[in-house]
């Protein structure tokens, strides 16, 4: 039997999709496949497109593979586009010559971005928002100007100005309609999302309409409003909606509707039986659907039509949960209240800044759509009560109204969903899909999803996903354990909360009484030492704890390969004087040490004997210098730029800021170790915006950012609060520091925590700003505790007899480690490769 | 067996710390000590950590497994069995272990490495 000839135009996400759902058919072999991607590159996620800006490569969003496709025999021609396609003769042409015949002939041609005709659209520095390479445009673009502006305030407007924001620019939103994501939310719901992104410094204009685009004066544009009113700005983003690329299907006689969008039928079939359109270039039923899942379907029932299935494509659920700049926002299914006589449920709570509204039938049995702004918690459960026209509690308002008591339970228990209820709508996972997946051995959350791909598009389902999983293995009695190891069935928190109420002061006592017996592990004993040391600040080598701690904490400096260690005291904000720098070059001088200038604005003193650490510290701490507690899960440096003093830039004095909180915080134990920068400006010398603790200087105060992160796996910190005056910054970042400290898990870094934490920035912002928990004070006195209590612990040590034995190669001899061998490289020494130890000759000293 | 009389004084036990560990020169050899004040045991096994290629398994930290005493490396953190030797994570890797006994205040070791793991295998 030959081959069908099918070609796909298009390699986009829904593109790849297709072929994906091909493959896993089975049939590939019965197939001929060239694919047509005019990209210069092969499918990647436009959904995770903004990660971009933060850190995603071209690679990380890749979704096709060259080395996959060939595998699965495709011909692929990248950077080339269909331009005809001749019906009647079965014929596709290329722009770059290529003809070619098929038998069966897939659109999956997307949408590009509306641009609307106003005078000055295409003027330089007006861009769109859809490709790789227009984020390679915007950035440029960015680097250039100061202002941006984003043109409609939708979903991906919204999203825009993040991206804006996050290029560090002054970011207005321009909407046409009188509010923000006009098809998903009602005014109420609008106005509340735009009171929060306005205070995250995003100016927002509405019912406003551009007449024109001219040179500015302060600024490369200026913008024209029919209200007479003006604004300037250097870039010009528009995102006023989508448009589906039909102009190949028109050009060739298929039907196109009224309003653009290739008609197809249930079956995904254009007018002409032979091709198929699919994605975002599809009209169904008068629809075009704008999001990724309902083109994964369309793929899905065009790979069974394909290949001899029956299945047909029914509509989709457009409902949607997005977090917009740090606010969660929901829509589901007839969020506008649409459907005659339906009944409306409200409820506003300006206090917490959240809002949720019900839509219900007539008869208050069917839950018809939904919004939710500010609190996301009910999506899951409201979307399954609506998809699945579950039958709604006697009061349906429970469903969003505040739980005043505990055993007030409305949430959608997962038991009680159907088989057949869709749990992941990017990859049409269903409840007895994950049932399956579970019974068939996966035993996590992460199994289910390798198994299953729900929860790898979008990501709204995984917590569904994950009650549901947990669900079914705690079914099969399987114990989900959280516990930190098998010394403690309790997880660090629980251990933390016992250490704090119990004022519990060792670890012998915390076995005692809530251990289940023996010596420890490498796990528990210093995760308890942390804790013990952020509750108490006992000097950490106090013979009660000295045994919990890793080799680091117990000599007061980092292990390197070779058994020897590093020094590193503490220069607070990267300041040091010249006297000081003169001592560190003639300790380093004569104990022979390797002097390295630190990632973090530091110096760095290698290849000390254990029993050199001592004297090498009595001679620092009398030249004024501290522990800069390398070694410590505790605040490392606090990294600043120069800042105003010399900086013809600086608003602030960022060096002076950076030395006042490196002293605050120093010596401070927490989960695991954490970082501070201080920018005296927004261009951010000091890489504020990657650490944990992140301070910008602005015209009006500080900007605070958390939780960013460098190392194996950056994240860009999240702006907390603005132009906080020097007080209220400190308040903010003990609550913080405090929060964490209680909250994390072992060895998380702030990042990892906030990426965990339920309800995310917003909550974080309630807890800390406006007191939610009522835990404010108690954070506060907790870490001035802390604060009064600093020693440095080295100054401790050389003067402590007891904790000085430690310090000894060998306790019956004087003789250094003999496998301790230096060879010199560069000027200095560097740690003997094993064959050069065998070489005698090359020792130093 | 070697005879009683030829067991050497390492150190006094105020020399040794609780529940974690301390190093010493055995002729050429690296012997690391850790005291565990509840089995009233200094365990002694070898200081070398054999992944890491360095002298430092005496400034490992002790736990337990079940019932068996470890130390971790401080290094990679391999945990070695402190009665046997043995490598918990890593089946080919033996250390040699010392005997050893408290007189009094005194620490007294056999220089002899006792091997429980070879003893046992050779019957
Ligand atoms: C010395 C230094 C490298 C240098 O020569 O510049 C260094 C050295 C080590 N880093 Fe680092 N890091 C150093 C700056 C950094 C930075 C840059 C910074 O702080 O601005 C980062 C990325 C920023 C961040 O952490 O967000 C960094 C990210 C890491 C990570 C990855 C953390 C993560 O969250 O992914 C580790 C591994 C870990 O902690 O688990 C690590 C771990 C280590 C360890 C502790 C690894 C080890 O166990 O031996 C190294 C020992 C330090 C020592 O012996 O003194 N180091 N490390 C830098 C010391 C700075 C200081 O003055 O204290
Ligand atoms: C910033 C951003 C955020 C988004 N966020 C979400 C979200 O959170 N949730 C969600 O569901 N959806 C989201 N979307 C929408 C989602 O990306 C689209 O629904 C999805 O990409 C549609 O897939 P598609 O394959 O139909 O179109 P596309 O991904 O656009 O792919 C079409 C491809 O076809 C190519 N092509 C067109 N014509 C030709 C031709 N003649 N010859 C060869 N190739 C051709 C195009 O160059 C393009 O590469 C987002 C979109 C953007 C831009
Ligand atoms: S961040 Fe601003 S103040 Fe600081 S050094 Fe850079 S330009 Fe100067
Ligand atoms: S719904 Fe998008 S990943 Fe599951």
């Amino acid at each position: 039997m030959n081959k069908t000839r099918l070609v796909v135009v298009g390699n986009g996400m829904v593109g790849h999709q297709f072929l994906q759902s091909l493959a896993d058919s089975g049939q590939l072999g019965e197939f001929e496949v060239t694919v047509f991607c005019e990209e210069p590159r092969l499918a990647y996620d436009r959904v995770y497109l903004s990660s971009y800006f933060s850190g995603s490569t071209a690679e990380d969003l890749a979704m096709g593979k060259i080395e996959q496709y060939r595998e699965w025999g495709l011909n692929v021609l990248i950077n080339e586009k269909v331009v005809e396609i001749n019906k009647d003769d079965h014929l596709v042409v290329s722009d770059k010559g290529t003809t070619l015949s098929y038998d069966k002939l897939v659109m999956a041609t997307g949408s590009y971005p509306f641009v609307p005709p106003v005078p000055g659209h295409d003027r330089e520095h007006c861009l769109v928002y859809r490709t790789i390479e227009d984020l390679e445009a915007i950035k440029s673009s960015a680097a250039q100007g100061k202002v941006g502006v984003v043109v409609g305030g939708g979903l991906l407007g919204l999203e825009a100005a993040k991206a804006l924001c996050d290029l560090g620019l002054e970011t207005h939103v321009v909407e046409f309609a009188p509010r923000l994501m006009a098809v998903q939310l009602d005014d109420m719901g609008g106005a509340l999302l735009r009171s929060k992104i306005e205070a995250l410094g995003v100016k927002v204009h509405t019912s406003k309409n551009t007449q024109q685009i001219v040179d500015g004066e302060n600024c490369v544009h200026r913008m024209e409003f029919a209200d007479g009113e003006v604004l300037e700005t250097d870039l010009i983003l528009f995102s006023a909606g989508i448009r589906p690329r039909d102009q190949l299907a028109r050009e060739s006689g298929l039907a196109v509707g009224e309003r653009g969008g290739i008609v197809i039928n249930n079956q995904c079939q254009t007018s002409d039986a032979d091709i198929y359109a699919i994605g975002e270039c599809a009209l169904w039923d008068g629809r075009i659907f704008g999001l990724v899942a309902p083109g994964y379907t369309m793929a899905k029932v065009t790979v069974a039509q394909l290949t001899g299935g029956d299945a047909e494509f029914a509509g989709a659920d457009m409902s949607t949960k997005l977090k917009l700049m740090g606010v969660d926002v929901c829509s589901i299914g007839d969020a506008q209240g649409r459907t005659p006589g339906a009944k409306n449920y409200t409820w506003l709570n300006e206090g917490d800044g959240t809002y949720k509204k019900l839509v219900v039938s007539p008869d208050n049995k069917i839950l018809l759509g939904a919004i939710l702004v500010g609190d996301a918690e009910a999506y899951g459960t409201l979307l399954q009560y609506m998809l699945n026209e579950i039958q709604l509690p006697e009061f349906p308002e429970a469903l969003i109204l505040p739980s005043r008591n505990d055993d007030a339970q409305t949430g959608l228990g997962v038991a009680a969903l159907p088989e057949t209820a869709q749990i992941c709508s990017c990859h049409d996972v269903s409840k007895g899909d994950i049932r399956q997946a579970v019974s068939g051995g996966c035993c996590s959350v992460g199994d289910v999803k390798g198994a299953t791909k729900a929860g790898t598009g979008c990501g709204g389902c995984v917590p569904l996903l994950t009650s549901l999983v947990n669900h079914e293995l705690e079914e099969l009695g399987v114990e989900v354990s959280h516990d930190i190891c098998e010394h403690f069935p309790y997880t660090r928190q629980d251990l933390y909360n016992l250490v704090r109420v119990e004022e519990i002061k060792s670890f012998d006592e915390l076995m005692q009484k809530h251990g289940k017996g023996g010596k420890g592990c490498h796990i528990c004993k210093p995760a308890v030492g942390s804790i013990l040391a952020s509750c108490w600040n006992n000097y950490v080598l106090n013979p009660k704890e000295v045994k919990l701690q890793d080799t680091n904490d117990t000599f007061l400096a980092n292990m390197q390969k070779d058994g020897t260690y590093s020094i590193v005291p503490r220069i607070g904000g990267g300041e040091i004087t010249p006297d000081k720098l003169i001592v560190l070059g003639q300790v380093a001088k004569e104990y022979n040490l390797y002097t390295k200038i630190t990632g973090g604005q530091r110096v760095d003193l290698f290849g000390a004997r254990l029993e050199q650490l001592p004297d090498i510290w009595r001679k620092l701490i009398d030249a004024g210098f501290e522990t800069g507690h390398a070694y410590g899960k505790s605040l490392r440096t606090v990294k600043s730029c120069v800042g105003s003093t010399w900086c013809r830039y600086g608003v602030d004095d960022s060096v002076g800021l950076a030395i006042e909180l490196e002293n605050r915080y120093k010596g401070l134990r927490s989960p695991h170790k954490i970082k501070f920068a201080v920018s005296g400006c927004t261009r951010e010398c000091a890489e504020a915006q990657g650490k944990d603790i992140g301070v910008i200087a602005t015209e009006n105060g500080w900007n605070l950012y958390v939780c960013g992160n460098g190392g194996m796996k950056p994240r860009h910190a999240d702006l907390f609060a603005t132009d906080l005056d020097k007080e209220t910054l400190i308040k903010y970042i003990d609550r913080v520091l405090m929060f964490y400290i209680k909250t994390a898990d072992r060895l998380q870094r702030t990042s990892v925590w906030m990426e965990n934490l339920e309800g995310g920035l917003k909550y974080l912002q309630e807890v800390v700003i406006n007191d939610s928990l009522g835990l404010g004070a108690e954070l506060e006195a907790q870490m001035a505790h802390v604060v009064e209590t600093y020693e440095c612990e080295w100054k401790t040590t050389v003067n402590d007899e007891e904790a000085l034995k430690r310090f000894r190669q060998f306790v019956n001899s004087d003789k250094p480690d003999s496998n301790v061998v230096f060879v010199q490289e560069r000027g200095q020494i560097r740690p003997a490769r094993a064959e050069e130890k065998a070489e005698p000759i090359v020792m130093v000293g | 067996m070697t005879a009683a009389q030829e067991w050497i004084h390492i150190c006094n036990l105020d020399d040794l710390v609780a529940d974690s560990g301390i190093c010493a020169l055995v002729g050429e050899r690296q012997v690391a000590l850790f005291y565990i004040p509840e089995k009233g045991q200094v365990f002694a096994i070898d200081n070398f950590d054999p992944i890491g290629q360095a002298n430092v398994l005496s400034r490992g930290l002790v736990g337990s497994n079940e019932d068996c005493l470890f130390v971790a490396s401080p290094l990679y953190k391999e945990r070695y069995c402190l009665e046997t030797g043995e490598c918990l994570d890593n089946e080919s890797l033996v250390l040699d272990t010392w005997q050893t006994r408290l007189e009094g205040e005194r620490l007294l070791l056999n220089p002899q490495p006792f091997n429980r793991v070879a003893l046992q295998e050779a019957g």
